[in-house]
């Protein structure tokens, strides 16, 4: 108990720094980007959205940095992050909100693939040192020197262009109506496919190089020899001795390329214009959409950090350790 | 990739030299003996003498517009032209200095921030470590790529050098975090107690005694964030946000994107810059594996040069006997795990303590 308390004092210290962070970046720039906005949109915005715009990026020059800072917590607690300018007059909150689902998805079904099958293939190839299976490490090297992006440029370039199996681009087909019925799920699917796998391939890479780097570690520990002098099948040492012990450090180690994934996960939307928080950033990006940016970096940071929590409450159920203090 | 790299470099707890001594001239030579770390450095020098002559030998000028249009490769025009009869192979070489530059910057950059924090932290220990790795952590969990495209989309002007800082800015708290495990575990060797106990002042102990026994860590981590940073440079000017009138490998993928070169199926716009990414990250990736068997005797071959493993047959790590290819001297890369001891990044709380 006393452990998780830690972790989310930690998180909570955190979400504070990124808010932090997000409301000190306008404030620091050169110059008045919002400023030209506002002007631009003049006479189309109610004043309700002005006061909102001017306390998130400190426009109102009377009021002190403090008083900014008030201003800014009150209108964040009340989930109003502002209006986007690419969406007129949507507020961000709900182009947000709109989004973020699709991420969520593509990012929960490829992390949750990639895992079941990096950690299987390094389970594998850290036992079988050796076999034929070495060979896909390198493989695996190259692969991860390679940018999300591009090879989601390439997929498309191959999949989309030269054999049309897969759309290159969106989230469901333009003539459905989002719905939870099997033709619109079955299209998002079909969309997400290529994304997907270009997600999965570069992220399984490091789940296999790290999960057998543990094999190997942990296959030289005495419980293991021990295990296997017993007598105990092969099959029940790889899993129940030797993979076992070595799937922690992996678990932890993907709580902190999580936010390495995310972002890769951003570039891949970006590519194949998949609806998701991704590519919203990229059209706010295009459009000097300072809200939604903010507003997205946010949310994408907040989930994160719920991510990395979750990983540590997994962490604390599969390690004794950490509960020892309790 | 690069967090990997960082963690089998802080996963030998005695390369850092226990004795203290700096290495020999015998040892550096082993260093460069390394094949990994001789094609490594090979590629790297191939692109950094590209980035100082590429724009005298680029065989047009990357801007100018010719009359044709779309071309798939050709003696003319080795990589094939764009759209608006640009030629691919200038932009690329033209390109390579502001990747390199931006690399490089921001890679001294965060590795000064990452060793002012990561050995403050790791030697004052106590309130001031407390803090310091509070900060490092909150920075490690915040989502670096948002926030530098956050930053860099509210300044105006975004040179090479801007971006680079701001990468420097989000990419230290890695390095600053393993260096900090590190000079925790030598603050306590002997020899430091006997540098304290002649009375040496607390900086001459971290200058003269701890740093040095850092280098190959400090290395590690430089080579870690170069590669962070080239990805990050390239992933701003491929989605718009640096500067796109200079020309870098993200930009040439910028107008690629922008101008339907996948539609077309003009794949020599795209494809010439990914492999020059991926070649430089790899012989980046390469140079760090070199750095790990150098810093860690049990990592290194004892054929050396040759690259042939002798492997012992039993429970205990094997390695195969990975033969060099021409394709795949990271075959044997995996080598660096065997001395990885079971590292938990996510549990702050059992790094020794002071």
């Amino acid at each position: 108990m006393k452990y998780l308390l830690q972790r989310l004092a930690f998180y909570l210290v955190t979400a504070w720094a990124a808010i932090t962070i997000n409301f000190l970046i306008p404030r620091m720039m050169p110059g008045d980007p919002v400023q030209a906005l506002l002007s631009r949109f003049q006479g189309q915005l109610d004043t309700g959205a002005i006061d909102s715009l001017k306390a998130l990026f400190g426009l109102d020059q009377h009021r002190s940095l403090w008083q900014q800072y008030t201003d800014y917590w009150a209108h964040l607690l009340d989930g109003d992050l502002g209006l986007s300018f690419t969406f007129f007059p949507t507020p961000v909150g709900e182009v947000i909100a709109q989004s973020l689902p699709w991420t969520l998805a593509l990012v929960g079904i490829t992390t949750l693939i990639s895992f079941l099958l990096g950690t299987g293939i390094g389970v594998l190839t850290g036992w079988r040192r050796g076999s034929w299976m070495d060979g896909l490490l390198p493989v695996t090297t190259f692969i991860s020197a390679i940018p999300y992006f591009w090879l989601g440029l390439i997929a498309i370039a191959l999949f989309a262009v030269k054999w049309p199996v897969f759309p290159a681009a969106g989230g469901y087909d333009g003539s459905l109506v989002p719905a939870f019925d099997w033709p619109f799920i079955s299209s998002a699917l079909y969309h997400g496919a290529l994304p997907g796998l270009t997600i999965v391939l570069s992220a399984v890479a490091g789940w296999i190089l790290g999960m057998r780097n543990m094999m190997v570690t942990v296959s030289s520990e005495d419980y293991v020899m021990v295990a296997q002098a017993k007598g105990l099948s092969e099959r029940r040492v790889m899993f129940g001795y030797a993979a076992r012990n070595a799937i922690l450090p992996n678990i932890s180690g993907f709580a902190l390329s999580l936010g390495f994934i995310v972002g890769g996960t951003l570039l891949v939307e970006m590519v194949f214009s998949y609806p998701g928080i991704g590519y919203q950033l990229f059209q706010a990006v295009g459009a000097k959409d300072y809200p939604l940016m903010q507003g997205v970096f946010l949310i994408i940071t907040l989930s994160v950090l719920a991510a990395n929590l979750l990983a540590d409450i997994l962490y604390m159920a599969l390690d004794p350790r950490t509960r020892r203090e309790a | 990739m690069a967090a990997t790299i960082a963690e089998a470099a802080v996963a030998d707890p005695a390369g850092t030299g226990p004795d203290g001594t700096p290495a020999s001239g015998r040892r550096r030579l082993r260093f460069l003996r390394g094949r990994k770390t001789v094609v490594g450095l090979g590629i790297l020098a191939f692109f950094v003498v590209i980035a100082v002559v590429g724009p005298w030998i680029a065989p047009y000028d990357p801007d100018t517009m010719g009359d044709q249009l779309l071309q798939p490769p050709s003696g003319a025009h080795w990589f094939g032209t764009t759209q608006t009869g640009q030629d691919v192979l200038s932009q690329i070489l033209v390109g390579t200095r502001g990747v390199l530059v931006v690399g490089f910057v921001a890679g001294i950059l965060a590795t000064l921030l990452s060793v002012l924090i990561g050995v403050s932290a790791g030697f004052l220990g106590g309130t001031a470590d407390e803090l310091l790795s509070l900060l490092s952590n909150v920075f490690l969990v915040i989502p670096g790529l948002p926030l530098i495209i956050i930053i860099a989309s509210f300044v105006s002007d975004t040179g090479d050098l801007l971006i680079a800082a701001v990468i420097a800015l989000t990419s230290w708290a890695w390095g600053a975090r393993v260096l900090r495990a590190q000079t925790l575990s030598l603050r306590r060797r002997d020899y430091v107690e006997a540098a304290r106990a002649t009375g040496e002042s607390t900086w001459r102990i971290i200058f003269f005694e701890v740093l040095p026994n850092l280098t190959a860590v400090i290395a590690s981590g430089f080579v870690s964030t170069v590669i962070f940073a080239i990805l990050s440079e390239i992933t701003l000017a491929f989605i718009g946000v640096a500067d796109i009138s200079d020309w870098n490998w993200g930009t040439v993928l910028f107008w690629a994107q922008s101008n339907q070169a996948l539609a077309q199926g003009a794949w020599w716009w795209f494809v010439p810059a990914g492999l020059c990414i991926a070649l430089l990250g790899m012989s980046l990736a390469l140079i760090n594996f070199g750095i790990d068997e150098f810093v860690n005797p049990r990592l290194r071959t004892e054929t050396g040069a040759s690259g042939k493993v002798r492997m012992r047959v039993g429970f205990t790590p094997v390695v195969h006997a990975s033969e060099p290819r021409a394709s795949g001297p990271t075959a044997s890369e995996p080598r660096a795990s065997l001395a990885r001891p079971p590292l938990a990044p996510g549990t702050h709380d059992k790094e020794p303590r002071p």
